[in-house]
């Protein structure tokens, strides 16, 4: 079965958006990932029991989708582990101090047309889109 | 219920996910890629999330209340500082240079690469270190 690309996109992310209401309408909490787990790390949650669930429930999807299609939709990282190591550092320093990351800022607060989240989604488009380029284009990758 | 609910909503955001293309990390970056082969997936699945939710929001926003807590919980701050933009800034960099963001990192652990558990190990480091040395101001 061939469906367009483009649409399995965007269903995706229909998805995420109907998991996001969900949040709010039950528990009035924003989907976002890194607030959802940073703050179980660093013990200022309340509510440990859901952020454990939705973590849960997460890590369950593309398992789900292996499990129903034989095929999870988990991908091969990029870069070695050295790169690796070192992004996962960037990312959660920078969605610690920065108050949220993809879906916080970028999908719930563009949602709300906070200012702030527009304003760091756009910062981290543009950083993110810099950091391909040097790497891709100017280093020849890593 | 609160457990129940919260895990189905963790499920739709990772079946979203990986559907949408978001667990492959060469399809992130190939988004961010604007001056290679770019890929615009990434718009169609944030396009989805963020109408979706923006629909959604104003509907349930109107009620009073939650259905299992006491309140709604939105982030109030609106001033722009120097936090929100550095801290973004590094995200970003370290997005484009591995093509992990938070959800899709958690919701990659179980295709068992190492380097994803690695990313995940120092992700949650960097967690307890933005908490511990710049205590948030988040809300």
């Amino acid at each position: 079965m061939h469906m367009n690309p483009f649409l399995i996109a965007t269903f995706g992310g229909i998805l995420i958006g109907l998991s996001a209401i969900l949040l709010m309408a039950a528990l009035g909490s924003i989907a976002g990932v890194s607030g959802i787990v940073g703050s179980l790390i660093s013990g200022s949650a309340s509510g440990w029991d859901w952020r454990v669930a939705f973590v849960s429930g997460l890590v369950a999807g593309p398992a789900l989708l292996w499990l129903l299609f034989g095929e999870s939709g988990i991908g091969a990282p990029q870069v070695g582990l050295p790169w690796m190591a070192l992004a996962g550092l960037l990312v959660g320093v920078g969605t610690g101090i920065g108050g949220g990351c993809t879906s916080g800022h970028g999908v719930c607060g563009v949602a709300r047309l906070s200012r702030r989240s527009l304003l760091a989604t756009a910062v981290f488009m543009a950083s993110g889109i810099v950091a391909v380029y040097v790497i891709r284009h100017l280093l020849g990758g890593l | 219920m609160r457990v129940v609910t919260a895990l189905l909503s963790g499920l739709l955001f990772g079946l979203g996910l990986s559907i949408g293309g978001m667990t492959q990390p060469a399809v992130v970056l190939d988004f961010l890629d604007i001056f290679g082969h770019w890929d615009p997936r990434l718009a169609f699945v944030m396009g989805g999330a963020v109408v979706t939710t923006a629909i959604g929001y104003r509907l349930v926003l109107r009620r009073p209340q939650p259905l299992f807590e006491d309140c709604f919980r939105v982030p109030s701050l609106r001033h722009f500082d120097g936090r929100l933009i550095g801290g973004a800034t590094l995200f970003g960099l370290g997005w484009g240079m591995a093509g992990y963001c938070p959800g899709p990192a958690l919701a990659s652990v179980g295709g068992g690469a190492l380097s994803v558990a690695v990313l995940l190990a120092t992700m949650i480091l960097g967690w307890w270190l933005a908490a511990r040395l710049l205590p948030p101001s988040r809300n």
